[in-house]
């Protein structure tokens, strides 16, 4: 028999936001006593906090949806770079250096270069957005992600009107991730694909955080797409770069597989995978006795993003 | 010698519902992970292909041990195949769809890995209705027929097993090694009786030819294009 033990999870990353708060306050009141000397420490944790605390709210067109336990979400992650298995990669992606880290823009844009990642950020307004997440594997949950439009950041370095696409490449580091190292399963470093139109659309972002945190590492640190209704493969984790090209990208699983995964990985319950249906989904959290959830039509996000595959073929374009 | 023989096997029914316990136990306390019900399904089905396998070395183990008084495990294992097996299913149809019918059909008929898992469950489910003495009896010669398609079970699993996955294949590679051993075992023990079995003709006595004919496309078999008749031939005479 095999008894799982949960993986140790180095304290910063489970630090409890409540007694975060505790520790501000702790602090807080040392400098109103004026213990504290020095009040680069308090501005220094003010910093953090409103950074990613307390958020404005972003575009989300779902405003009921509760989110699953932040436990779930840092313990349930597909990151092949690193390990076939789920839990796992809570552990081992934690040797990931992704401090500093930068991203390089190019391809058909007025503005390329490499940005520093913190520079990138200070352009931005950092937002919460609470979307569904929808696996091809057949689960799903809903995270509080903080980021900032995707949009907003193409802006910036403002796209010729030849980018038709945009690829995003993850890290390759084939010396902290050993898959990649290995070169196992698939063809690394990891890409993805957009069409312009959706990456523009103002339901995609870039995620740095979630659940009030810096984004674990296990989940994509420090910076990953999140594009709520394709499957989450397409959310790509660890960008150093996003390149707007003229021909659509071929994404690495569509390469590995593409009878199985196609470019587009709209969520869709009447197109089935080769293997298995995308009819219905296990929603993560929601305990033993809940069934499964139908799963919905863009996963969802119907109403907002149809309009982008009007004339499509779906069943052809998965 | 009857206690002495029935300990070993009540140890053995025992052991195979430890499996079981540790899996209510982690549903209790909640340490299934995550994905619970994923969870679930992935130790049930893993402790039904074990067990099928475990059934399917009992054979291969007589043979090789000359010990003859393995067959009542075999029955065992077998039965417990078909425990974790239905258990499994029941899983799935409970716990996963909630007993909702039409999503269970939608999901089935969409989902090719569930066939297979479906095609092995069928046959398990009408090896262990068999079971029973008398119904032993009745099928007569047919019941060893019916229980050879334990074989196509454990093809139609190990497919169940890969046709799911995404990436990781090293485990199902394991046991689908084990399961060629296993096959591949019966396979040898056939060709071997063959063998022998064309040993036991007498080639000392002789032979002259009768007949000869052009066989068939259907009655051809490899390198073989014409159908000799033969005669013995009696010196005595």
């Amino acid at each position: 028999m095999i008894i799982k033990t949960n993986k140790c999870i180095p304290s910063s990353e489970i630090t409890d936001p409540a007694i975060f708060k505790q520790r501000r306050q702790i602090i807080k009141a040392m400098l109103a006593m004026g213990i504290t000397g020095s009040g680069i420490y308090s501005c220094f944790a003010d910093a953090i906090e409103s950074k990613w605390q307390n958020v404005p709210k972003g575009y989300q067109p779902k405003t009921l949806l509760t989110a699953t336990s932040n436990d779930i979400v840092k313990n349930h992650t597909n990151y092949y770079e690193f390990t076939y298995n789920k839990t796992d990669a809570t552990s081992l992606a934690q040797v990931l250096p992704i401090d500093p880290w930068s991203v390089e823009i190019t391809g058909e844009v007025e503005k390329p270069g490499v940005y520093h990642l913190e520079d990138l950020i200070s352009q931005q307004t950092l937002q919460e957005y609470v979307y569904r997440f929808r696996c091809v594997e057949a689960w799903s949950m809903v995270v509080p992600w903080i980021g900032f439009s995707l949009a907003d950041l193409l802006k910036k370095v403002q796209p010729l009107s030849t980018a038709q696409f945009v690829q995003f490449t993850t890290l390759f580091d084939p010396k902290n991730m050993p898959n990649q190292a290995d070169n196992r399963l698939l063809e690394w470093p990891y890409v993805e694909g957009l069409r312009i139109d959706e990456a523009m659309h103002p339901l995609s972002i870039l995620a740095t955080g979630m659940y009030g945190e810096p984004l674990a590492k296990q989940n994509g640190a420090p910076l990953r797409l999140v594009v709520p209704w394709k499957y989450g493969f397409k959310s790509i984790k660890a960008i150093v770069k996003i390149e707007l090209v003229k021909r659509p990208p071929l994404s690495t699983w569509s390469k590995s597989a593409p009878n199985d995964y196609g470019f587009y990985a709209n969520v869709n319950p009447q197109v089935p995978h080769p293997r298995w249906s995308q009819n219905s989904e296990r929603v993560l959290g929601a305990g033993f006795f809940t069934p499964r959830r139908k799963t919905e039509l863009f996963n969802g996000y119907a109403d907002e993003v149809a309009a982008l595959y009007s004339n499509m073929d779906l069943r052809h374009f998965f | 010698m009857l206690t002495r023989f029935l300990k070993p096997y009540s140890l053995c029914f025992s052991i195979c519902l430890l499996p079981l316990l540790g899996i209510v136990i982690d549903m209790i306390f909640d340490n299934l992970g995550p994905d619970p019900i994923q969870a679930l399904h992935i130790r049930l089905g893993d402790w039904s292909l074990r067990l099928l396998w475990l059934t399917l070395l009992i054979t291969p183990l007589q043979t090789i041990t000359q010990w003859r008084g393995m067959a009542q495990y075999r029955k065992l294992l077998g039965l417990y195949t078909f425990f974790y097996a239905s258990l499994h299913v029941i899983a799935y149809v409970w716990l996963d769809q909630g007993l909702v019918w039409g999503t269970i059909f939608t999901d089935v008929i969409e989902s090719s890995y569930i066939w297979f898992g479906f095609l092995a469950y069928l046959i398990v489910l009408a090896l262990a209705l068999t079971t029973p003495k008398r119904i032993v009896k009745l099928l007569g010669k047919n019941w060893k027929k019916l229980h050879r398609t334990i074989y196509i079970a454990s093809i139609a699993v190990i497919i169940h097993y890969y046709w799911q996955l995404k990436g990781n294949l090293a485990e199902p590679l394991f046991y689908l090694i084990i399961l060629a051993l296993l096959l591949g075992f019966r396979l040898a023990v056939w060709f071997k009786n063959r063998k022998f079995t064309k040993m036991m003709i007498p080639t000392t006595r002789k032979i002259r030819v009768v007949k000869v004919d052009s066989l068939t496309e259907d009655q051809t078999t490899a390198g073989q294009s014409k159908a000799i008749v033969i005669e013995e031939v009696n010196e005595e005479s």
